[in-house]
């Protein structure tokens, strides 16, 4: 909590995106997390990305569970859509929402405890569905709005700031999402905006569902010594198994002359994600590669992150579903609701 | 690129805009702050210790401090520092009881100070507390020079000039009025410590053009601080109707709006220069031209036309400027004349030392200027010290009075056989404004609201008598909205480096985009191209703090648009960033006898 609200004056210098905003244009109301709190970076992070994408607010909707990481959707443009559901919900809710109206970008924000307990199956479903939707997890191995209870993320022998130890193995969001299925799928860390700018927009155009678990301290219950996700931690553990630079569609894009370059994989709308070359025998478009490497680290100890794994010709929800094209808000109602008789015809078909 | 040193009171004092261009750095911030409190006798005292003449300066001065005011790079406007000086004068309580006191026992030293004017008084300010023995010698019947003599009593009244020129020579100074000093020879030989010159600029300029001197123009063609002058003291009462000024600085402006007060009903101020050009400063040529004083631009003067032994108009040459290599060039466009019946000059004034022997020891140059050391006053014979417009010029009142305090500083060295080279730096310091959770001990949150305009005496009434007061001062909701304007520059954001986490919550929360951890950098032309937001204006300084414990990379700080909103500190969960209130702590002579105002 502040004692002010953000006074409304901006750098001069400030620039400004395709549609004439500037980052300002971008945020919400005053944070009420901690002071530090990892989450508000993430917040910062998304604002950049949104205004990077030149993404019209009012075609943007928000979509949350319960806990401090779930708060933060009011954090962010003031001017989109939100739904802040019951907690673990969040995923149901913006199926729903995707599948009434599939021209709106959905960011679905949710914590460790929101996504990994107790909307654990929700989540799972959302990725098998490939629901269209940008999925972060600010995950700070604690339940932070409850007062730092261990949640399901918390690695075995991390110590609460109390002292006791987790017992419990711990769920590895990116692990669990490559074996369900999900098309996208990347780690982050909140005090790295470098790294997770790009990889937050392109999971916005990702044409499926993409996950994006981003270590979030917790600067209140879990930024002590014996943690395993306070920001000196994360910073010492951290390993970047891959980079991945964001071209969008309108910036012309140069035959990749660095040598780093590994590969290019192309979004359906033709802004594309290119890779550099970190570790020598990566490829972040081979599902079982990806899943062993991030396993590897986590055997040694590491915390891999960068944009793991992406695949970017697979069906979403509605492509599986064959569902009409046009959002439901703007089909003519004669097609909409077509009436008893069309209802009834319908009917037949099953008997 | 090596960290900022925030030890060094520099780098704080130059956040503070408006103190820092402030010839005496005033403490500006606080005194609003005071106001704010509506404690106008502290604000009004704090004020007097710095500028000496809060009353006189918050209607004339020539307000150094607002072009500087960062509120100006915020939203347009600067904060309106010099009327709301005029508030905490206005308001103030009977603070006789509060003004420095001459000892009981003087130290036996004795000075000699020429001139009644703002230098020469503050000289005796700042130096009666100290137990000197001082006698002002001035040449006209009452003190304050060309504060009282030249400018207008519409502009400031003489009650005003009275009451501040009082409280320095009631405690004790000897004035010898109608007493000018005809010779300083004669003057050192009565035995004094030391001298200290302060006889101003009084020499009007002179436009010798073909006409100047035919006809009738001795009665109608006036050099302008004379003609103020003859106006002050009532020998002139009246002026033709059709009158043209020429030049376009203060004089002018004064000169102009005068005239329209003693009868005239046609007034043009002539300028050689464009608008951008003029001396004059903005809300001056505003004033007048509110009065229906007429601006003509780009005009040269080159006769004097008479008709019958009577001035009867004016040849003009029109220009055109262009730049040529560099510099401003003018082209002659054609001719013009205006008509007249009364010409004001006012194209500037000049030194006269014409008592002052050049075989004493005081060195002087081709153009007839001392030669005056820029720190310390001194001239080549130590025993005298020149200040205010006598040292380098016409200037103005607020640095005639930081020359006085330059000058006392040195007088006392030199009175006690001390170097006066050898001079106090500043000093600062620099408290945390916390005074809880989220709470400060400054109101941090932004007021948006524009700047207040001054209230003007309505024009029938203003032209009844030339010491009707056309400022009507703020009202008390005008001074209420006004002093929170001010961004509180003076509540610094301190970093402590080895507290710092990299969680970024600053860097997110900044308004204005003056925050970056950044990985450090060779050199600060390189750093500021990427920042969060590109510093771009170098007259700001940029803040590098020590290598973070994390990553090794800096916390910078662009100090250009910094609103002191605390909301980085606010955000900072180990209070790396804390908001520190800075106080400049000036060396004046009388410090060692006189605490500084306690301001809480
Ligand atoms: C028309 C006009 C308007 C101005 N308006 C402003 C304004 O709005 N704001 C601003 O900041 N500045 C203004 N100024 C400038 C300002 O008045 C001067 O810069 C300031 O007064 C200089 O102070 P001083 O102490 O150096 O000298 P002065 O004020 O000039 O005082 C010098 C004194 O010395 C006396 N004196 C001179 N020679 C002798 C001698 N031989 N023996 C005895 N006494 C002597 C004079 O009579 C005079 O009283 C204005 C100037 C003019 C001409
Ligand atoms: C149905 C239900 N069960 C339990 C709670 C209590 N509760 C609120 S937030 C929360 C955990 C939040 O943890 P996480 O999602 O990791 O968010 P964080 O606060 O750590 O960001 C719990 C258990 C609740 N609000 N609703
Ligand atoms: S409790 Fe933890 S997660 Fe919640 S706002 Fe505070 S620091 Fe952030
Ligand atoms: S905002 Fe206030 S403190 Fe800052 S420069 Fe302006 S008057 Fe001075
Ligand atoms: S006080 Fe801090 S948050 Fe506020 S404008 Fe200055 S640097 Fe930014
Ligand atoms: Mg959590």
């Amino acid at each position: 909590m502040t004692s002010i609200a953000k006074p409304p004056v901006r750098h001069p210098g400030l620039p400004r995106n395709s549609l004439g905003l500037t980052t300002r244009d971008y945020e919400g109301a005053m944070s009420t997390l901690c002071a530090g709190c990892g989450h508000d970076s993430v917040t910062a992070a998304i604002v950049q990305a949104f205004w990077e994408l030149a993404v019209p607010p009012h075609r943007a909707a928000k979509m949350s569970g319960i806990g401090c990481s779930s708060k933060t959707t009011a954090y962010f443009m003031k001017g989109s859509h939100g739904f802040n559901s019951v907690h673990g919900r969040m995923p149901s809710v913006t199926s729903g929402a995707n599948a009434a109206n599939r021209d709106l970008t959905y960011i679905g924000i949710s914590g460790d405890g929101d996504s990994l307990s107790i909307g654990l199956g929700q989540m799972c479903h959302a990725i098998r569905r490939s629901v269209r939707m940008l999925y972060v997890i600010e995950n700070n191995g604690v339940y932070g709005l409850t007062k730092g209870q261990f949640s399901a993320s918390s690695d075995i022998g991390s110590t609460s700031k109390r002292g006791e130890a987790n017992v419990q193995p711990p769920i590895d969001p990116c692990l669990l999402a490559l074996t369900l299925g999900a098309t996208f799928v990347a780690r982050g860390f909140s005090g790295d905006k470098a790294q997770l700018v790009p990889i937050i927009k392109a999971g916005l155009k990702h044409n499926g569902f993409a996950l994006i678990d981003v270590i979030s301290p917790c600067v209140s219950f879990n930024d002590h010594e014996g943690s395993t996700k306070s920001y000196k931690y994360t910073r010492e553990h951290e390993v970047e198994v891959s980079a991945a630079d964001f071209v969008p569609l309108r910036r012309e894009i140069v035959a990749p002359n660095s040598p780093e370059a590994t590969m290019t994989v192309t979004m359906h709308d033709g802004s594309s994600v290119r890779f550099r070359k970190t570790h020598d025998s990566y490829d972040p478009t081979d599902r079982d590669a990806a899943y062993q490497h991030v396993r590897n680290c986590t055997v040694r100890g590491e915390v891999a992150t960068g944009l793991l794994f992406l695949r970017e010709d697979e069906n979403d929800m509605h492509a599986m579903s064959r569902t009409v094209p046009t959002p439901l808000v703007d089909l003519p109602f004669e097609s909409l609701c077509p009436g008893a008789s069309a209802l009834d015809a319908l009917m037949d078909e099953f008997r | 690129m090596r960290p900022t040193d925030v030890t060094d009171p520099h780098h704080y004092h130059k956040v503070v805009d408006c103190q820092y261009a402030c010839p005496a750095h005033t403490n500006v911030p606080e005194y609003l702050r005071l106001i704010a409190q509506g404690r106008y006798s502290d604000s009004y005292m704090l004020n007097r210790e710095s500028n000496v003449f809060p009353g006189i300066l918050g209607r004339t001065c020539d307000r150094p401090c607002e072009p500087a005011c960062r509120r100006g790079r915020v939203d347009g406007k600067p904060v309106a520092i010099c009327r709301l000086k005029r508030v905490a004068a206005d308001l103030r309580d009977d603070i006789t009881d509060r003004l420095p006191k001459a000892p009981s026992e003087k130290n036996g030293k004795r000075l000699a100070l020429v001139g009644a004017g703002p230098a020469s008084l503050t000289v005796a300010n700042d130096l009666m507390p100290l137990g000197y023995d001082v006698t002002i010698f001035e040449k006209y019947d009452k003190a304050g020079g060309l504060m009282r003599f030249n400018i207008p009593a519409f502009r400031l009244p003489a009650a005003v000039l009275d009451d501040e020129t009082n409280y320095i020579i009631d405690m004790g100074v000897s004035v010898r009025f109608g007493t000018s000093v005809t010779s300083m020879k004669a003057l050192l030989a009565e035995g004094y410590d030391a001298v200290f010159v302060g006889s101003g600029a009084p020499k009007g300029k002179e436009l010798d053009l073909p006409g100047r001197h035919n006809g009738n123009a001795k009665d109608v063609i006036h050099i302008g601080i004379e003609w103020l002058g003859s106006v002050h003291f009532g020998h002139i009462e009246k002026i033709e109707p059709r009158v043209l000024i020429i030049g376009v600085g203060n004089t002018a402006m004064d000169c102009c709006r005068s005239a329209k007060r003693l009868g005239a009903t046609d007034v043009k101020v002539v300028a050689r220069r464009s608008r951008p050009h003029f001396k004059a400063s903005p809300w001056e040529l505003e004033d007048a031209e509110e009065e229906k004083v007429e601006i003509v631009e780009n005009h040269a003067p080159r006769t004097f036309i008479h008709e019958n032994g009577k001035l009867v108009g004016m040849e003009f040459e029109r220009l055109e400027w262009s730049e040529v290599g560099g510099k401003p060039t003018s082209a002659v466009v054609g001719t013009v004349t205006i008509p007249c019946d009364s010409v004001i000059l006012a194209i500037g004034q000049d030194n006269a030392f014409p008592w002052i022997e050049r075989d004493i020891g005081i060195e002087f140059d081709q153009w007839g200027m001392p030669a005056v050391d820029k720190t310390t006053m001194q001239s080549t014979h130590p025993e005298v010290f020149f200040g205010g417009d006598a040292a380098w010029g016409p200037q103005n009142i607020i640095w005639a009075v930081e020359h006085g305090h330059q000058a006392a500083v040195s007088i006392h060295q030199f009175c006690q056989g001390l170097s006066v080279a050898d001079r106090q730096p500043f000093g600062m310091n620099l408290v945390s404004a916390k005074l809880g959770m989220h709470a400060w001990s400054y109101n941090n949150d932004y007021n948006p609201s524009p700047r207040s305009k001054m209230q003007h005496e309505e024009l029938v009434k203003r032209f009844s008598g030339i010491g009707v007061e056309v400022e009507l001062g703020f009202t008390p909701e005008q001074t209420a909205t006004e002093v929170e304007r001010c961004l509180n520059c003076d509540i610094e954001t301190h970093f402590a480096s080895k507290l710092c986490i990299e969680c970024d919550a600053c860097v997110d929360v900044c308004p204005v985009s003056c925050l970056t951890i950044a990985p450090p950098a060779d050199n600060e032309a390189s750093l500021r191209t990427r920042l969060t937001a590109p510093a771009e204006n170098l007259t700001q300084d940029v803040y590098v703090s020590d290598a973070l414990p994390q990553t090794k990379r800096v916390m910078v700080k662009d100090e250009d648009i910094c609103l002191h909103c605390g909301l980085c500190a606010e955000r900072c969960p180990t209070a790396a960033w804390d908001m520190r209130k800075f106080e400049l702590v000036i060396p004046y002579a009388f410090a060692e006898t006189r605490p500084m105002v306690a301001a809480v």
